[in-house]
């Protein structure tokens, strides 16, 4: 056999040895991965972690690719962890953001991605106040798209992330009782978490104010309460989500102050779950509305491990992916 | 002018009004139904055979499209429109006044009624608008709207949100016995959802509007009828809870009517993909709604088909799903989902599609046509129920393309098209449709 | 090549290693993904057995240095494995261990990789098997055995560790698939 050179002329299937590989060209949501996806993805995580830890935190796996972080609605730590991510890679990165690019004026989504084209570049990144923009995206463009969030429906890599920091806690998925707290009706942090941990095998409970409950919640095969201390019983894991009042429009609830006395996350609260429960928030965190400061900076809480490992999760995404012949669209 | 006279012989004629499910022959003299009878005499008329298999109806009237003309030329024309209609079997079509400006002056009905003779197709009724620029607010000079041809009043693609200004239209088009046609939303509860509320919605994290935000607004609307005896009809009805509502007007005697469109008896939000020609107001309801739907259309609390036909341009709809334009185009559609998920699939007898297409909109808009009884215009419809066709989408008359049934495979077909005597479309897709044009009647000088 | 040739192939390369290096004082052993890594385990056995003293053993994954990741990528990545350094290899003299020596192309990724770790003294190579081939100029500083091969056969290495058996395999193989390399195999 070849070396490290392998001539990989070999179909995909007909490789000895070789992991199954992701089946996707594109990232575009948690729903797309099967069960073995997500732990290939999870474990090849931990190589890019170590990489992380070294003195020289760059590996040259995507030299001479170029990545476009299309970011068209306001984001500071996705975007950053996607352009570390990138770094460490050795790709060659193109940030674009929304308010700064004379690229979008007026300009359809369709025309800027035929724009992107001509940059040629392997992956774009894409980040939309839309839901389905990115599957927009993927549909007219020759690269692989990576979902950063889109609009209420789906933020992939997030949810990557936060199965990839529980699984540095907890011995496994299966029967692991995680509740996810906050404004459901707007999160799409929620929507991936729960695709991807219910594939998992977890036991997924759902916690909000009736008004910002899921429609149809009781197909997405998770618990539903309004009560707080039913949904932190015996938890393993509790993952709050942010109150996004700037994508509220009408009479969801009538404070934060109550909001808080409500579904706010207390010290006194969170002694029903487990001891060794872990908090989590995608961030960033609205601290006296869904959560408490003492719980967000104590002990049980793994939020900046969060942030850490996203640029981990986001190395093996991009590392992965790009397996894909961007020619041959190998969907 | 002399008279031509042609004689459709042996074709399966489907005339509810009438009381006719058989085979018969129907006599035309110039743009009028001179006759209806078994083995009727020639006459010194022109013999044309109806090829077996096909069903010769009254012509079919849409009574619910949208031409863009004046303003939108770019999406569709009057006359673009009324080909596609008579490519789908329509006769005649009520167009909404939602143009560029508001059909809510005489001088834009004119102006439509106008293109609409230039065009010489379908017949093209103008529905004027409620309120001045269907701002909702001072109402139109109805009156006026009428006599330059406006056979009802809407502010189709708003609801009439205040319930003041449609009790006052209902009051007042009910002196020119003229329906009022509401798009029933209540624009609070509606606001922001582009589908449908419930999993599919979620699932895909896009705003949803719940049935009832439209099946609200159908109460009112029943409650607002009754007390003033005003004929109001539900526009495009998508939620079980609005059919309950005219059910239980109907049942206490109040003037009211609704249509519903294919799209909404064939789909449903489950349907629903990032896909924009899935998009339009109302959105695709649950299975539920959809199954209401099909149940009222068979035991006649619906009361006709309408398209909803909005076209939209392939750019305008190549958007994120949020910035989409709301609706998609029917007119070349309806008749052959009508027999493919309707006829036969027993959820209708055919005589009871005739009636939801051609008397019953007729009787509603108080135009002519419904009825191939002697004297009645010859506007026919003829069916090819049995043949099938697969949708085409670029093969549309219509301008736009931004139909969800693109390559549907659907049993039932249109043969003809003729308006006022005249065979103004045979389908090339119908084996033995070409054979039914005749000459147009010769004009002497 | 059976269990005992592998045997007494590695205690022979731990004499030389100390003998070549005057004892064992900053050596350290660096087993490449996969089968490096239990040869370099058995190698720092023999050598606290001959010197007495404890050997820091690494465990390298070349992967993400590879030099056809992004020329032909027409199928799923290759499996990325974890690499362990759990030491400084700043002035260490470093053993770098695998089990197939071939195109050397293994070894040119392993040496990019090592240098992101550190600044050591010097790089010696042991492979358990040389079979020839070289497309790069590197050479071994210790071989277990130089086996001539054909281009068109195939040389795997078994070893307990991972494959339940001590045993070096040549195969003639028909087909091209004997090209491709499985993923962290023998390289």
């Amino acid at each position: 056999m070849k070396g490290a050179l392998g001539a990989r002329e070999a179909a995909p299937a007909d490789v000895p040895g070789r992991a199954p590989g992701l089946r996707s060209k594109h990232l575009l949501s948690a729903g797309d991965l099967s069960r073995e996806e997500i732990l290939l993805i999870l474990d090849s995580a931990e190589a890019m972690k170590e990489v992380g830890t070294r003195r020289i935190k760059k590996v040259p796996t995507l030299r001479g690719a170029t990545v476009v972080n299309l970011f068209l609605e306001p984001s500071t730590r996705t975007r950053t962890s996607f352009e570390i991510a990138e770094k460490r890679l050795s790709a060659d990165t193109l940030n674009i953001a929304g308010g700064t690019s004379s690229l979008l004026k007026g300009e359809t989504l369709i025309d800027t991605a035929r724009t992107l084209e001509a940059m040629a570049p392997d992956v774009v990144v894409l980040r939309h106040a839309a839901s389905g923009a990115c599957h927009l995206l993927a549909g007219v463009c020759d690269a692989r798209v990576i979902n950063a969030g889109d609009g209420m429906h789906e933020h992939p890599t997030q949810a990557l992330l936060d199965a990839f920091t529980i699984r540095e806690h907890k011995p496994g998925f299966e029967g692991l009782k995680v509740a996810i707290v906050g404004d459901l009706l707007h999160s799409r942090v929620l929507r991936s978490n729960i695709l991807l941990l219910t594939a998992l095998g977890a036991d997924v409970r759902v916690c909000g104010p009736r008004t910002l409950m899921l429609p149809g919640v009781e197909r997405f095969g998770v618990r539903a309460t309004t009560s707080l201390d039913d949904a932190l019983a015996d938890a393993d894991v509790v993952m709050l989500l942010r109150v996004q009042e700037e994508r509220m429009h009408g009479h969801f609830f009538p404070s934060r102050r109550e909001y808080f006395a409500t579904f706010g996350l207390t010290a006194e609260r969170l002694g029903r779950a487990r001891p060794d429960v872990i908090v989590m928030h995608p961030g960033p965190m609205n601290r006296g509305v869904e959560i408490a400061s003492d719980v967000a900076d104590g002990p049980v809480s793994v939020i900046l491990e969060q942030v850490a490992n996203g640029v981990a999760v986001r190395m093996a995404v991009l590392y992965l992916l790009a397996g894909f012949d961007v020619n041959e669209g190998a969907a | 002018m002399t008279t031509q006279a042609v004689v459709l012989k042996g074709g399966h004629v489907v005339d509810p009004a009438q009381g006719i499910d058989g085979v018969v022959d129907v006599r035309i003299e110039g743009s009028r139904v001179a006759a209806v009878g078994v083995d009727l005499p020639l006459d010194g008329g022109l013999p044309v055979e109806v090829p077996a298999g096909l069903v010769v109806c009254p012509g079919f009237i849409d009574m619910h499209v949208h031409f863009r003309e004046p303003g939108q030329e770019h999406k569709e024309t009057i006359a673009s429109g009324a080909a596609a209609a008579v490519a789908g079997g329509f006769v005649a079509a009520a167009c909404m006044p939602n143009t560029e400006p508001v059909n809510d002056h005489v001088g834009v009905t004119e102006e439509i009624v106008r293109k609409a003779g230039e065009a010489g197709l379908a017949r093209v009724y103008p529905i004027g608008a409620v309120s001045v620029g269907s701002q909702g607010e001072r109402m139109t000079e109805v009156r006026a709207l009428r006599e330059a041809g406006c056979v009802g009043i809407s502010d189709d693609g708003h609801p009439v949100a205040s319930a003041l200004l449609m009790r006052r239209a209902l009051e007042y088009a009910s002196m020119f016995g003229m329906p009022v046609i509401d798009h029933c939303e209540e624009p609070s509860l509606a606001a922001g959802g582009v589908v449908h509320e419930g999993y599919p919605a979620t699932a895909l994290g896009l705003r949803g509007q719940p049935g009832e935000a439209e099946s609200i607004m159908v109460e009112r609307d029943v409650s607002l009828s009754g007390l003033t005896g005003g004929t109001v009809h539900v526009a495009h009805m998508s939620a079980r809870e609005s059919l309950r509502a005219v059910r239980s007007g109907k049942e206490r005697g109040i003037a009211v009517t609704c249509e519903v469109t294919p799209h909404h008896f064939v789909l449903t939000d489950e349907d629903l993909r990032y896909d924009t020609n899935f998009k339009m107001n109302p959105p695709l309801r649950a299975a539920a709604d959809r199954d209401a739907m099909l149940e009222g259309l068979a035991d006649g609390s619906i009361d006709a088909i309408a398209t909803d036909h909005a076209p939209h341009h392939a750019d305008e709809k190549a958007v994120e799903f949020d910035r989409a334009p709301f609706g998609i185009i029917g007119l070349e559609t309806a008749v052959s989902l009508s027999l493919d998920r309707l006829v036969h699939r027993d959820v209708l007898s055919m005589r009871r599609l005739v009636e939801l297409y051609a008397p019953n909109p007729a009787r509603i808009l108080g135009v002519e046509g419904g009825t191939l009884a002697p004297g009645s215009a010859a506007d026919f419809t003829i069916l090819a129920p049995d043949t099938t066709v697969e949708i085409a989408a670029d093969r549309f008359r219509s301008r736009a393309r931004n139909t969800p049934f693109d390559g549907w495979r659907l049993r039932g077909a249109v043969a003809a098209t003729i308006v006022d005597g005249r065979v103004v479309y045979t389908s090339p897709l119908v084996p033995g449709a070409a054979g039914l044009a005749w000459p147009a009647p010769a004009t002497t000088p | 090549m059976e269990a005992d040739g592998i045997r007494r192939a590695l205690v022979r390369i731990a004499h030389e290693i100390v003998e070549r290096n005057r004892g064992v004082d900053d050596i350290a052993l660096v087993g490449i993904r996969r089968r490096g890594v239990p040869i370099a385990q058995r190698l720092a056995a023999s050598l606290l057995e001959i010197a007495g003293r404890e050997v820091p053993t690494g465990a390298l994954d070349i992967t993400l240095y590879r030099d056809d990741l992004m020329r032909q990528a027409v199928g799923p990545q290759p499996v990325l494995r974890r690499t362990e350094i759990p030491f400084s290899i700043d002035e260490r003299r470093i053993l770098l261990v695998d089990d197939v020596l071939y195109t050397g192309r293994t070894i040119r990724a392993a040496l990019d990789a090592l240098i992101d770790f550190g600044r050591p003294r010097s790089i010696q190579l042991v492979v358990l098997v040389d079979r020839g081939h070289r497309e790069l100029p590197i050479k071994a500083d210790y071989v277990g055995r130089n086996v001539p091969t054909s281009a068109r056969q195939s040389v795997q290495v078994k070893l307990t560790e991972e494959d339940g058996v001590d045993v070096v395999v040549i195969e003639d193989v028909a087909d091209d698939r004997a090209r491709a390399p499985a993923a962290g195999d023998e390289s």
